[in-house]
């Protein structure tokens, strides 16, 4: 929004803007999948409070970066038999 | 549960029964309400008119206040008109959503019932608990009496709904003392209301998915101030349309109200500006004294905010000695909420009459005639030496 375009009450007149907030920047982890060890479970897409698990043909395909904030929640939650996420440091 | 029966449409009623049969009449899209005393009996017979099938409105009883103001904000962003009712630390469990619903320029309309707020704990009448929430953006009207309230209810609709104004209104009266007093009060016709108040038509819903909107979207420094600016303006200009909705009112139905009520006030020297029912109280007073040839007057503002500081001006600029009464304390070390914005409404005025306040009737203490008698009295000889002993004080205790 700029500062000539203000609608009352701050409303914005269309959905799914989030999508255009990139939050990617605030990662201080990089999730980092084994996709040789991952069962497409989807555990990890229903868990990302960010929808940012990529999910292709229903397999778990990697994440988007423009919007993951390095939370963590997909390693955590993928099956402790699994454990196809690590979390690392983001290079400075 | 009240049945509405009269003749000539003059009917007794509790307060709590005429607000309740006053939202029977709005038959409101949705109503979410969390009980607590002594605005429950509001809720509890509104619920029997939805129970008999008398009302259309989607009654949504929730666990809390907060949730309660959250689903009406839900609720009114989805285009419904939306009441709700409340008191004391109901009102104050609702606080981070007042601010929602008001910076959302959500037209909400809610009965106060006034009731002091803990601590100590007490369920009788004053004013903490609507003058804590006196700057969240919601619009008030004060109301003394039981037709007041039920009057005020139906402008509330028609103030809030205004696409000049969009912001909640709250229309507050006296715990117990009007809320569970029976008075005469005269009531309309279902139709006639519906006439009045009209249709609302939100220029927008969350619920429609063919023009998908985001309400409360993270706003950062450089459009916050200007939302807030626009909310401003439009919370100045409500107070004429608080006037031009109270002028079709009184052609409609014959009463008349303002943005005050002013009594003796023309020719008086001193005066004294109090909210709600103790106005009554304080009338008897005045005419007491004007009977003994007393110059004395009492402003009763109706709406306080937005505070009309000009016709308060106006209304006040003859007076020598005044004082403001309040139901609540600020608890700074000054005076109370209505003493402090009195006080620099009359800055301006040329010759800048006394301003004294007194703290009155916290937690339902008793406020008599012979009170206001003596806060009169007062009055009578600073006007006669000029000279003020206590600025602010608590009224009859030292
Ligand atoms: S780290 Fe957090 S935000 Fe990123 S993909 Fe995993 S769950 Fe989503
Ligand atoms: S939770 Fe683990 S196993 Fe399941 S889809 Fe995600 S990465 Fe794969």
């Amino acid at each position: 929004m700029t500062k000539k375009n203000i609608t009352f009450a701050g409303i914005i007149f269309e959905g799914g803007t989030a999508d255009e907030y990139k939050t990617g920047g605030w990662r201080k982890l990089r999730p980092i999948l084994d996709k040789d060890k991952c069962t497409n479970c989807l555990i990890c897409w229903v868990m990302c409070p960010d929808s940012a698990v990529i999910v292709e043909d229903g397999k778990m395909v990697g994440f988007n970066l423009e919007h993951c904030k390095g939370c963590g929640i997909c390693a955590m939650e993928c099956p402790d038999k699994v454990k196809a996420i690590t979390m690392e440091e983001e290079e400075k | 549960m009240a049945t509405v029966t009269g003749t000539k449409k003059v009917v007794g009623l509790t307060g709590n029964s005429a607000i309740a049969y006053a939202m029977k009449q709005v038959d409101p899209d949705v109503c979410a309400a969390y009980p607590i005393t002594p605005s429950t009996a509001i809720m509890e017979e509104f619920s029997g008119y939805y129970a008999d099938g008398q009302v259309s409105t989607e009654l949504i009883a929730v666990e809390s206040e907060h949730s309660a103001m959250s689903a009406c904000i839900g609720a009114a962003a989805a285009g419904a008109r939306v009441m709700t009712a409340t008191s004391s630390q109901g009102l104050a469990l609702m606080w981070e959503m007042l601010y929602v619903a008001s910076g959302l320029r959500l037209p909400i309309v809610m009965a106060v019932v006034n009731r002091a707020l803990s601590s100590p704990i007490n369920i009788h009448c004053d004013h903490s608990d609507s003058m804590g929430a006196r700057d969240s953006g919601w619009i008030q009207l004060y109301s003394e009496n039981v037709q007041e309230a039920y009057d005020n209810l139906f402008q509330a609709v028609r103030i809030a709904e205004d696409r000049r104004v969009l912001t909640p209104v709250m229309v507050c009266m006296d715990g117990f003392i009007t809320s569970h007093a029976i008075e005469n009060l005269t009531i309309m016709d279902d139709a006639e209301i519906k006439e009045f108040i009209g249709e609302h038509e939100s220029a927008y819903s969350l619920l429609d998915t063919e023009n998908p909107i985001t309400v409360g979207a993270m706003t950062l420094p450089d459009a916050y101030m200007d939302i807030k600016h626009q909310q401003s303006k439009a919370m100045a200009a409500s107070k004429d349309v608080v006037v031009e909705v109270a002028g079709e009112f009184e052609q409609r139905f014959g009463r008349s109200y303002g943005l005050m009520e002013a009594y003796m006030l023309e020719d008086a020297e001193v005066c004294v500006v109090v909210l709600s029912s103790a106005a009554g109280t304080t009338k008897v007073a005045v005419d007491e004294l004007r009977s003994q040839g007393k110059k004395v007057g009492l402003l009763k503002p109706r709406l306080y905010r937005p505070f009309p500081h000009e016709e308060i001006m106006e209304a006040l600029r003859g007076c020598k000695a005044i004082c403001v009464l309040d139901r609540a304390d600020s608890m700074n070390g000054f005076g109370g909420p209505l003493f402090t914005d009195i006080r620099a409404a009359l800055y301006d005025t040329p010759q800048r009459p006394v301003v004294i306040n007194r703290i009155f009737g916290l937690g339902g203490r008793d406020y008599t005639v012979e009170d206001a008698m003596e806060v009169y009295h007062e009055l009578l000889r600073i006007k006669e030496t000029g000279k003020v002993e206590t600025l602010s004080a608590y009224l009859g205790e030292d």
